[in-house]
């Protein structure tokens, strides 16, 4: 799960990290109301939760607030790569001398946090890793020691930071490491954190991702969630547990685990055409749960078939066959689709299948083909 | 016996007494395994299919002389029976949870490596099967077949599909098994090849992989310098896109990295055949066999 910016920079403030002084606004009015109590030039900063708000228009400068007044206007209710700007963040603008990258995130390798710092910060760190892997540094932190005072400072040191910045760097980075733990996140980042021209460190820019399973000892940042960032179908589906990721095709799938749900998307696009989205039903879900599954995939008004294909384990197909009826009963379905079934009960839900004349296929291979053909119309 | 589990197997199911442990331990029973004693805190002195409850592993391992666990525990709780499995003197874990906080089985993982004498298969994984002489795992046991093809994987049902398409034209297994598709697990691919390199019943190896990190990339390596064996892969995801998890937490292309062109490549450049269909995976051994 995401965090905003906003979010993101009042849990670092809470662990001792300094962030421009600012506040959120979802109107114009009150953006110019913040502009009027910080005084000065203010940066307006749209929060949406995807990259490249810059670019798109979507952060800027104003110097008066009058000037607020209009930019937020403009900033709010934009589109940013098919997000709406509903609030913006108005920060005091500060002069930047120095940009530095500074992040922590899980080594899958290691096994264990990992800082990443770059003295090249302000953009993307993938960007930064591409041109030049030397410019970024991994310091591995053990789970048991945690972040120790000396590799806070060696790192300093490696940044290349002023004698002067290097015990408030320290502060910073031992509060970011907290951060990260306490509220089990998968990535914490700031980008940049900035050294201003009137010799401060400030995070300017900050991003949090939390583990989605960490969630449960959370309550308090699950509250956070966004969900106007997410699509009514990806939040009908999370509700139910199911796993969806949308795509751009035109075939729909609907599998039960997520490599076999992974590799139905790829033989998909091997036969020609392309996949609608990735959903993963689970392990033993109930008729119920798969005419969910199903009414979210036929949501989709690009979708021109749908492919079913359960290997039953602890899922049983007579259970998915009465989903598959469940859903066609309650909803007109206008668009072919082919089911496969193996695995626990299979013959049992071919059976119910074929009593509704729905087309069935034993091999993943046959099942593909038949689809593709079906969304092609041959 | 297989390269982890087998007759000699005295498994121990911890959560015997919640709804999937209940399922699973008849089920495993059934196919003939070993299992010796449950655990549950709080319910021991009770019976589940004639085997007996214990509240702690260590009481299992004393008395009943368990020397593999699998966990069905939930997500919250199962860190914390790892560990103590693993101070219990377990083995061999096998953890099927899904849904374990990454930090968590951070510390799982410093502690396997202090206490050094358990090996951990998982979490999020279906198990481990020696066919026709032990299930220790969640898989339907029918789909497979004695013999000598290694089967490893990071995936639950896509696994099955592999594992049926060699049945199908009549290649068995000599173990097959589940690594599990969460970011930290406690066996990787080169773990695992590593021990079939070394099994005298196992002749090829079928690695299954997907998107996210780079333990195939890894495993290319182990394959092209350390073993003989020739070695059939398949990666799911060639069509996933960048940035969204797919269904498994590790399953995820971050940064561009981890993507199924760069694992193809790596595995290629190694000399394993990559196959493009699961079923070509089967074709691809049978021509090897013959």
């Amino acid at each position: 799960m995401k965090l905003h910016e906003y979010q993101s920079k009042r849990i670092f403030a809470e662990y001792g990290i300094p962030i421009p002084k600012g506040n959120i606004a979802t109107t114009a009015a009150e953006a110019r109301q913040i502009a009027k109590q910080l005084g000065g030039s203010v940066v307006i900063k749209s929060q949406v939760l995807v990259g490249g708000r810059g670019k798109a228009g979507g952060v800027k400068l104003a110097k008066t607030e009058e000037e607020t007044h209009k930019i937020a206007r403009q900033i709010l209710g934009m589109s940013i790569k098919g997000l709406i700007v509903d609030k913006v963040l108005v920060d005091r603008a500060v002069s930047i001398k120095d940009e530095i990258y500074v992040g922590v995130t899980i080594d899958r390798s290691l096994q264990r946090p990992v800082i990443i710092a770059s003295a090249e910060g302000g953009v993307e760190i993938e960007e930064v890793a591409r041109k030049n892997q030397d410019a970024i540094i991994r310091l591995p932190i053990g789970r048991r020691t945690g972040l120790l005072d000396y590799q806070a400072r060696n790192l300093a040191y490696d940044l290349g930071l002023r004698r002067d910045f290097i015990n408030q760097f320290v502060q910073i980075l031992k509060g970011l490491y907290t951060a990260f733990i306490n509220s089990d996140a998968s990535l914490v980042e700031i980008n940049p954190l900035a050294v201003t021209e009137d010799d401060r460190l400030l995070a300017v820019d900050g991003k949090i991702v939390l583990d989605d399973n960490a969630l449960f000892r959370h309550p308090d940042l699950a509250e956070l969630r966004d969900t106007q960032e997410e699509t009514a179908s990806e939040r009908q589906a999370r509700q139910v547990g199911i796993s969806f990721v949308k795509l751009d095709g035109e075939i729909g799938c609907m599998v039960n685990g997520a490599g076999l749900a992974m590799a139905t998307m790829d033989i998909i696009k091997y036969y020609g055409a392309e996949p609608a989205n990735f959903l993963d039903i689970g392990g033993g879900a109930k008729a119920n749960k798969v005419a969910t599954a199903l009414s979210i995939i036929l949501n989709d008004i690009k979708v021109k078939a749908v492919l079913i294909n359960i290997f039953g384990g602890i899922t049983r197909c007579d259970e998915v066959a009465k989903g598959i009826l469940e859903a066609l009963n309650s909803m007109e379905v206008t668009v072919p689709m082919v089911v496969r079934l193996v695995g626990t009960n299979e013959k049992e839900g071919r059976q119910i299948l074929a009593k509704a004349k729905i087309p069935t296929a034993t091999t993943l291979g046959e099942a593909a083909q038949k689809i593709v053909a079906l969304a092609k119309g041959v | 016996m297989g390269i982890l589990v087998g007759k000699n197997s005295r498994l121990v199911v911890q959560g015997i007494t919640g709804n999937e442990g209940k399922f699973h331990t008849l089920q495993m029973k059934q196919y003939g395994t070993n299992i010796v004693a449950g655990v549950t805190p709080g319910k021991g002195g009770d019976w589940v299919e004639n085997i007996p409850v214990f509240d702690t592993v260590k009481e299992a391992v004393n008395i009943q002389e368990a020397n593999t666990s699998i966990i069905f525990v939930p997500p919250r709780f199962a860190a914390d029976a790892i560990m103590e499995a693993a101070q219990a003197g377990i083995g061999l874990i096998i953890c099927i949870t899904e849904g374990i906080p990454v930090l968590d089985m951070a510390r799982v993982q410093s502690v396997l490596r202090e206490v050094g004498t358990a090996r951990l298969i998982g979490p999020n994984c279906p198990g481990v099967i020696t066919p026709g002489e032990s299930k220790i795992g969640i898989m339907p046991g029918h789909i497979h077949k004695p013999g000598s093809v290694g089967v490893v994987s990071r995936s639950g049902t896509l696994t099955y599909e592999i594992v049926q398409a060699l049945t199908n034209k009549g290649i068995g297994q000599s173990t097959a098994l589940g690594i599990g598709g969460d970011p930290i697990i406690g066996s990787n691919f080169i773990d695992i090849l590593r021990l079939f390199e070394a099994d005298l019943l196992t002749d090829q190896v079928v690695l299954i992989g997907e998107i996210g990190g780079q333990d195939e990339q890894r495993a290319a390596e182990f394959i092209a310098t350390r073993m003989s064996k020739p070695v059939i892969a398949f990666i799911a995801g060639r069509t996933a896109p960048s940035g969204k998890r797919m269904g498994h937490a590790g399953a995820i292309i971050e940064g561009g990295e981890g993507t199924a062109e760069e694992k193809i490549k790596a595995l290629e450049a190694a000399g394993v055949k990559v196959a493009r269909l699961p079923e070509e995976v089967a074709e691809l051994i049978a021509a090897m066999q013959t």
